[in-house]
């Protein structure tokens, strides 16, 4: 055990520097000019404003001197200047990474609430009708682009029903509170704003059901396939043998035993996490990390572009590592060698 | 418990039995599509990039999921819209299969420093959230279908690597490959002939499954403007020039439909084949 968990956490360094190695090759193999994203056009005809937008991007160095910069600015948290905002790229990300998170953390709720239900329910009735239903729904709402189903949701909840307002955190008359959290949710109740919290409350609750929906689906089949795994064991028949009743058997019995092994797929959840993440910020102008990276990938700005995927691979790793971990503590049977 | 195993066991198999319902309309659904792929050009309907009607209708009888802002109709691209995503996604999954496989056989033939290096590779490259990185790849290659393909094969490829891999490792050790050394076969005719036969089943299961997480994650790219570029009907691209028409719901309407339907397609058909290669998850 303490040598899996050594072991793991020193490979973490080598991968960390590979994922770094390869996001900075993957950046400058570039066949379109870099140069073209920072100067303009009128520009590029003046040596002057081409040679100093090089240096102050350090393009004018070569590939290995840029890399051994890169890396050793990344050891003291720097991540390069974006083209496109002129900001340091780690503070462009710090900025956004709580609006990402709160959208997150709200659709990882929603979805393994939603998911952990229908599993439940899905193994208790199990090949019957609501077996079925559930198993449709949850295919279904990892089937669904979520690119789609936020533009079709919205339509229907904000622009013919009116129950919910349009893409955004806030209305534009409301102001965020600053220097707080960045939650705007807790923000607004920290500064005791009940408008405010309504307001953020309703503009966080489609993209999160949008992406929670896929949530759902893996973490409800998950659910059901370890619940009838364990509903089928001798201390099930036990606890209904002396009388237990049917939620009890299934809240306190079978489902406390049945959601260790679905700990591992939050590790494995969080790859799609991000993926609906950036995709739901696209279309619900959530002024995300997602957002941000579609934003620099559509106007070519390979400094954010490179921050965002090592930022995205770093977290990858550490939530795979942590995952393994909890689960090895978790279920004493598991041997890791 | 055991009389109804009994009980089952005495049925006549006619249908394998994971051959359910879903399965089947997975197989209908995909069937249709590849019919759909191959015969658009001989359907009676519009052309896909003429404009050959009025901007921005809503369904009609002539045009039944009404017309995009140029005076396009939305059916007729999104049927054509198929053989863009349909066969991108075939060429994306037959080159990840194919490099995956075969790295992933020398890797786990040779082993040592080979299998070590290459298995780092996929281990760097499989920890990148998939779209992070295709995004980052297209962005570098430049936007376009073309590059688009190329960044998700370099998504892909681990996934099969670390597959092969694995299947070779098990088969490598078996007594007909040991007894083909004996006989004095070669490294690439024990590794051809003796060990892939038997390797290439669950690579080829696999393969199936993701084709939709290839399909969704191909219309990603195009919607966020990497990958195919107008006026190609692609479907991804086209819910993009959909979005900015947001209350004519309709432009979007088709091609989302288009793309549950195949990822759908495909999730039953993995469903059915999940089951098939592990009994215990049914």
């Amino acid at each position: 055990m303490t040598r899996y968990i050594v072991r793991r956490l020193l490979s973490l360094p080598l991968l960390l520097l590979g994922i770094v190695s390869l996001a900075f090759l993957i950046s400058h193999f570039t066949q379109g000019d870099p140069l073209s994203a920072i100067v303009s056009e009128r520009q590029m005809d003046d040596p002057a404003a081409v040679a100093a937008a090089k240096a102050r991007w350090g393009l004018d160095k070569s590939l290995p001197e840029q890399y051994v910069i890169y890396v050793g600015n990344l050891l003291t948290g720097d991540l390069g200047i974006s083209f496109r905002t002129k900001q340091p790229v780690a503070q462009d990300l710090l900025e956004r990474l709580p609006a990402t998170l709160e959208l997150v953390i709200a659709a990882m709720l929603l979805g393994s609430t939603s998911g952990i239900t229908l599993g439940v329910l899905a193994a208790r009735f199990r090949d019957r009708a609501l077996d079925h239903a559930a198993r449709l729904w949850a295919l279904v709402g990892s089937s669904t682009p979520v690119f789609w189903s936020g533009l079709i949701l919205l339509y229907i909840f904000s622009v013919v029903l009116g129950w919910l307002p349009g893409p955004g955190r806030l209305d534009a008359r409301s102001t965020p509170p600053d220097g707080l959290t960045g939650f705007l949710t807790i923000d607004a109740l920290l500064t005791g704003n009940m408008n405010l919290f309504w307001d953020a409350l309703h503009h966080l609750l489609l993209p999160a059901l949008v992406l929670g929906w896929t949530v759902m689906g893996i973490v409800s089949r998950l659910v059901r396939a370890s619940m009838l795994d364990v509903l089928s064991q001798d201390y099930i028949t036990a606890a209904r043998a002396r009388g237990a009743g049917e939620a009890r058997v299934l809240l306190n019995h079978a489902l406390r035993n049945a959601l260790v092994p679905t700990l591992t797929i939050i590790g494995f959840t969080f790859a799609y996490l991000i993926t609906g993440a950036v995709l739901t910020e696209a279309i619900f102008s959530w002024t995300g990390i997602g957002s941000y990276a579609v934003d620099a990938a559509r106007s070519l700005d390979y400094p954010a572009i490179m921050g965002v995927t090592i930022v995205g691979g770093a977290a990858f790793l550490l939530t795979n590592l942590v995952t393994d971990i909890a689960y090895a503590f978790a279920d004493p049977r598991i041997r890791l060698s | 418990m055991a009389d109804s195993a009994i009980l089952l066991q005495a049925q006549p198999r006619r249908w394998p039995p994971w051959l359910k319902l879903p399965v089947l309309v997975g197989i209908g659904i995909i069937l249709f599509w590849l019919v759909v792929c191959f015969t658009i050009d001989l359907w009676p309907i519009d052309d896909p990039i003429d404009m050959v009607a009025r901007r921005l209708q809503p369904p009609s009888a002539e045009h039944w999921f009404g017309t995009d802002a140029l005076g396009r109709d939305v059916l007729s691209r999104t049927l054509h819209g198929a053989r863009f995503s349909l066969m991108m996604s075939c060429a994306v999954i037959v080159f990840a299969v194919l490099i995956g496989s075969g790295i992933g056989a020398i890797a786990g033939y040779v082993g040592g420093i080979v299998d070590g290096a290459f298995m780092r590779l996929v281990d760097i490259t499989l920890s990148f959230p998939p779209i992070l990185l295709a995004m980052a790849v297209t962005a570098s290659l430049g936007p376009g279908l073309q590059n688009a393909a190329v960044a998700m094969i370099i998504v892909w490829w681990p996934v099969y690597a670390r597959l092969m891999r694995g299947q070779v490792l098990s088969v490598k050790s078996r007594e007909h490959v040991e007894a083909a050394t004996a006989a004095g076969a070669g490294h690439t005719r024990t590794l051809v002939k003796h060990i892939l036969p038997l390797s290439w089943s669950p690579i080829l299961i696999n393969a199936t499954m993701d084709f939709g997480q290839v399909v969704l994650l191909t219309a990603s790219l195009s919607f966020i403007g990497l990958g195919a570029s107008p006026p190609t009907p692609e479907w991804g691209s086209m819910i993009s020039e959909g979005a900015i028409h947001f209350y004519q719901w309709w432009i979007c309407a088709g091609p989302g439909i288009a793309i549950l339907s195949v990822v759908l397609g495909f999730n039953f058909l993995g469903d059915g084949l999940r089951d098939l290669l592990d009994p215990r998850s049914k």
